[in-house]
Order: structure tokens, then sequence, then C-alpha cells
């Protein structure tokens, strides 16, 4: 069943064509993601698919009823507004205390109900945000660049998590990454864009495609094999794992 | 208990803050405050028009802070550069209603009330318009809170809950035209911004939560609003400036506790 369906989209902002004959579908439980330089359009993308902005040309279609659990790149909190995380949690539907301790136990959180949103750290903040989008019982999860801000075993740890609750409520996951290393092994489909979709398949058939080199050269190469290194020591993940170490 | 003038000065200011209270906590969250600036000197071009063709003054001035609210709302849509653009408009929307009101023929007209408000002189039929539109602004806000509360904390994430973000704005800036049209006569043209943002700005102290920090703003507007009415009384000093003292050194009171108990415990 296809989730969100976009055909021949162009969006433009500000008289500039930001995202060009774009063809895109997700479909029930898939694990789908995009990735592309920096200003190539990801977010725009994203918020495209979300209805946020109309196409200029081209249509979005999204099934009907489609509960959206949306996790937003950046979310700035003016200081002038108090938010606890469990009224953070509750917006803009009410939500019971027990509904709110169980899902911060879930994303690995659990004592953070009474903190001010604004005392969080990044990997506290990050998790509250997915905890609503649980909330939201979501047939899909939108996760714009959601480690941003992360230390490598945060991101790690933060996708681990992601891919947990994949497996246990059957949702669909698109992602916009550039850290693509660790999301393209759990992705069943990488979409590599630059304005227009330069590539799209497997992980290895992305990472192989000319297109992909093209537009992330050979200096990726070097980080992959950094990243990949550290990757191997599992120990020293799951001590800086524990949710409240810190 | 109408016909005294102090009863009809204090429901009519107390009417007031009960609105002012939630919207101020809005236009702080949302970093409105040149919006509240521009829309309510707005209101002097409204006073004249309305003197100019002999309209009650509330629908001259509901229409004009309206049509600016409107104006800067669509603006920011734009992404326009907000603090230039707000300045201009605030500062010259009062010019041309200062300009316009010196080409009114006949009457002389005493603009101090319409600057600085004159709560001394609500009439019956002012207190019906000022109670009416204080409940509108009130209704609205509380119908809308939840939705309002998360457009304000981030739009794309409204829009993904199945929210409008376009529709939450709308509200806002209808209840701030009400706001200038039905403030107008407490506190001035001037200073209504003033008493949307200093009530939420000293609320801010003391609140944990954002429905807390809205009731105590409307605490402290009721506060403020009583003060300066006797302060008004009493000295014979211009309402809308008498509250905005009060509620600013409210204010000073709060924001200096609030830094001394964080010091206190254990640092």
């Amino acid at each position: 069943m296809t989730l969100i369906q976009a055909s021949g989209v162009s969006v433009h902002y500000g008289g500039r064509r930001v995202l060009f004959d774009i063809d895109f579908s997700i479909t029930k439980g898939e694990i789908v993601t995009i990735v592309g330089p920096n200003g190539s359009g990801k977010t725009t993308l994203l918020r495209a698919l979300l209805g946020v902005v109309p196409p200029r040309r081209g249509t979005v279609a999204r099934a009907r009823g489609l509960r959206v659990g949306y996790v937003p790149q950046r979310l700035h909190i003016d200081p002038g507004l108090p938010l606890p995380v469990r009224r953070f949690l509750s917006l803009p539907t009410r939500r019971s205390a027990t509904e709110i301790a169980a899902v911060l136990a879930r994303v690995g959180v659990p004592d953070v109900a009474g903190q001010n949103m604004t005392t969080l750290s990044g990997g506290q903040f990050q998790r509250v945000l997915l905890a609503r989008a649980l909330l939201m019982e979501p047939d899909i999860l939108m996760l714009d660049e959601p480690t941003a801000g992360l230390d490598q075993p945060g991101v790690a740890s933060f996708y681990r998590l992601i891919d947990d609750m994949r497996h246990e409520t059957g949702c669909a996951v698109l992602s916009v990454s550039h850290d693509l290393h660790v999301v393209m092994s759990a992705s069943d489909r990488v979409v590599c864009i630059n304005g227009h979709i330069c590539c799209e398949g497997t992980p290895s058939v992305v990472r192989a495609a000319p297109e992909y080199r093209a537009l992330f050269g050979m200096g990726t190469g070097g980080a992959l094999a950094l990243f990949q290194h550290q990757h191997d020591h599992e120990h020293d993940h799951q001590k800086d794992d524990t949710p409240h170490a810190g | 208990m109408l016909d005294d003038f102090m009863m009809r000065a204090l429901l009519a200011g107390l009417a007031v803050a009960l609105a002012t209270g939630p919207l101020g906590c809005f236009v702080v969250w949302r970093r409105m405050a040149y919006f509240g600036d521009a829309t309510s000197h707005a209101a002097i071009l409204g006073v004249a028009l309305a003197l100019g063709f002999q309209i009650s003054i509330f629908v001259g001035t509901l229409i004009v802070a309206l049509l600016m609210a409107m104006i800067v709302s669509v603006m920011a849509g734009r992404g326009w550069a907000m603090d230039t653009t707000l300045g201009v408009l605030a500062h010259s929307a009062l010019a041309f209603g200062l300009v316009a009101v010196s080409f009114l023929p006949a009457v002389r007209v005493d603009l101090t009330a319409y600057l600085f408000g004159d709560i001394l002189a609500v009439s019956r039929m002012d207190l019906a318009i000022i109670l009416s539109g204080s409940a509108l602004v009130l209704g609205m806000i509380l119908w809308r809170w939840s939705a309002l509360l998360t457009a304000t904390l981030n739009e794309d994430l409204a829009h993904a809950s199945g929210l409008s973000p376009a529709r939450e704005r709308m509200v806002l800036t209808l209840s701030l035209a009400v706001v200038v049209a039905v403030a107008l006569k407490i506190v001035g043209a001037l200073l209504i911004a003033a008493m949307l943002i200093v009530p939420a700005a000293a609320a801010r102290n003391v609140a944990r939560t954002p429905e807390v920090m809205a009731m105590f703003a409307v605490v402290i507007g009721g506060l403020s609003v009583w003060g300066g009415l006797q302060l008004s009384l009493w000295q014979d000093t211009p309402s809308g400036p008498s509250i905005v003292v009060v509620a600013a050194l409210i204010f000073a009171l709060f924001t200096f506790a609030a830094a001394l108990v964080q010091k206190r415990p254990g640092r």
C-alpha cells in the first residue's frame, strides 16, 4: 500500500527552483533514506511530501487518514516559553501520565517528564522529539536529519532505536540524512537527490552509482572508512548509550 | 453599580487584562512585539478616519488595525526582513494617523485620550463593547489553545499533526486587531503593545508551564489595571502610562525575586 506518492513534483522558493521532476513513493513498512549534499533540497522534499509547501508543478498524494510522526531538523524553543517535556508531548492532543511515562521509557529517557525542554541535552531532546512522533501512532515516521549535533555513538544508538521502533510498530521510516553510512545499512532504498533524483536503489547500488560518486566524491570514502572503524568498537557505544548516565 | 465611573473603569480594565494576558503570551513566544506595535499604532489612523467619517471609534480602529495586522501577517508569511519592515510600518502608521487627525476640520480633537488612554471616561456603551470584545478574544484563544501552542512551537510540526498553521496565525491576527480596538480607551494606542508584553514577561519568571504563564499574565495585568486606576484617580495621571508603570514595577519585582531564588539553592 502506497502511503505517499509524488508525481512530477517541482518546488520553487522565492523564484528559485529547488526541486524538479521528482517522482517518489513510499509504501507501508518501507525504510527509505534521502541523501544529498547541502542545499540539494532534501528538507524541501520532506516538507513537500508532508504537504507544508505546495508544489509548483506535479502532485503529492497522501493515503487517506495518514498519520505522520514528524521529527523536525531543529526545534527552536523560545526561552520565553516555559515548556516541560510532559506538556510538549501533549501537543496538540492531551496524553495521560501513563502514556507519557511509557513512551519516555521506550525511547530511553524515563526521567525527563518534569524537565523543561530547554534543559535537555542534544541526545535527550532528539529522543523526546521521537517520543512525540511515536505518540501519534504513525503510519510513517518522517525524520529530518534527526541526529544533527549528536556524537557518533549517539547517532548509532538513535538509529538503533528507530530500527527497533520500526520492528515493533511496522511503520514506514522516511529519513533525510547526510550521515549516510549509518542509515544506509538499515535502508531498503536510498534516494540520492540534488534538485532532482540522481539515483536510487539499495544502499550498495547507490554507493556504487557514478552519480552518487560525483556528488559526494572521494572525500566521503575516507570518512566512511573512519566511521566503520569506530563502529567496530561496540563496547564503547554501549557505555555511552546508557541514556541518563550524565 | 455601573453608574459609578470607577466601577466601569475597573471592569473595563479587568476585561482587557483577561484578553491581553493570554494573547500577550503568544506575542512573547512568537516574538511579535513589533507586530503589536504596528497594529496598535495604526489605531490612531483609525481614530482619524472614524472622526472624519463620523463612525464609531471602535469600528474605525478595528478596521484599520485589522488591515494593518493582515498586511504584517502576509509579509511575515513571505519572509520579509521583519524587524526593519515592522519598524517602518509601526512608526509610519503612527505618523500618518497623527497627520490625518490634524486635517480634521472644526472640532479640536484632543488626542491625549487616544494616545494615552482615558480609563476614567469609560461609558456604559464603551463597557459593553469592551466586555464583548475581550470575551471574543479570550474565547477564541481558549478554543484554539492547544493548536495555537503547537503552531507557535513549530509550524511544520503543527502541519504534520493535521493542524493549519495559517489558520492559527489568522486567529492571532484577528485577536490582536480586536484587542487594539477595545484597549484603545484603556491604555491608549502608544502603550497597547506594552500591556501585551509586560505582564506576560513578568509572568515568565514565575511560571513553569504555558498555561500557568497565561494565568499569571492575566493576574498581573489585572493588578496593573487596578494600581494604574488608583494612580490615575488620585494623582490625575494619564491612565495608560499609569497602568504600564505598575506593570513594569511588577515585572522588575518578579525578575529580581526570580534571580534571588535561582541563586540560593546549592550553587
